[in-house]
């Protein structure tokens, strides 16, 4: 298989609508015919990054790398960054709102989500300027 | 279990998928909290939720559930049914409450964790 490369814009402002980018992540890769397994932990990884972007960041955008052997997918945004990613990793710990919660998110289980789903996760983040999660699961 | 028997066993209404109830399922969670769904379940079809929003069906899709049942009698509006029917998951609703619906279907046999 070629590498095939996808770009997806996460829309800010809209939590009820979040989760159109990892549905169509999803679709592609079942029509690239990738394992079940794999497109299930990939979407969720996807969809947890989309999820928190919307509540912290406003938006900003998922690249999807899908190689021979990997899928690396990385969310970028220009939000507020994140202070204490130790802190943010611990389960349970949660800085999102009541609209978040309304929903079923902001239990402070997005980022260890990503984190047990994905074979690598690594965080780079910078108070005031934004943060790239960047996601590795094996094929 | 197939859908039929939880419609049955739940006394559901059918919202979304009347004619894919011969559908099996083998083992079920019940959450509110969309995370926690996502943090813990394996291979699990079915999704008992009080919550009523779009991000119930985007959930159980990403983990390839086959159907949504709401309980406490609550209907979601038309959006959430056709983002249901879009991703082909049978959507119900049952006006029991979530410990018994949980307990009704464990006790026919329906599991949590396989």
């Amino acid at each position: 298989m070629e590498p095939v490369k996808l770009v997806y814009p996460v829309e800010g402002g809209d939590l009820i609508e979040a989760g159109e980018a990892s549905s169509k992540m999803k679709m592609t890769l079942k029509k690239l015919g990738l394992p079940p397994d794999v497109i299930r932990r990939a979407s969720i990884c996807m969809y947890e990054g989309e999820i928190n972007m919307v509540i912290h960041a406003d938006g900003g955008r998922a690249e999807v790398d899908v190689g021979m052997d990997e899928i690396v997918i990385r969310m970028i945004d220009q939000g507020p960054g994140i202070p204490d990613v130790g802190k943010a990793m611990e389960e349970g710990f949660s800085t999102a709102g009541d609209m978040a919660r309304d929903l079923g998110f902001g239990a402070g289980m997005g980022l260890p989500n990503m984190k047990r789903y994905s074979d690598d996760m690594s965080i780079e983040t910078k108070v005031g300027t934004g943060t790239t999660v960047t996601i590795r699961i094996k094929i | 279990m197939n859908l039929s028997e939880v419609r049955e066993t739940l006394k559901a209404e059918v919202l979304y998928g009347e004619d894919k109830l011969d559908r099996e399922v083998t083992s079920a969670c019940g959450s509110d909290f969309m995370s926690d769904v996502l943090a813990y379940v394996k291979n699990q079809a079915l999704l008992l939720t009080g919550l009523v929003n779009p991000q119930v069906v985007r959930t159980a899709d990403m983990m390839d559930m086959k159907c949504v049942v709401f309980v406490r009698g609550k209907h979601p509006d038309g959006n959430v049914l056709a983002l249901a029917r879009e991703r082909d998951m049978v959507v119900m609703s049952t006006p029991m409450r979530m410990y018994d619906a949980c307990g009704r279907l464990y006790s026919r046999g329906l599991r949590g964790e396989e």
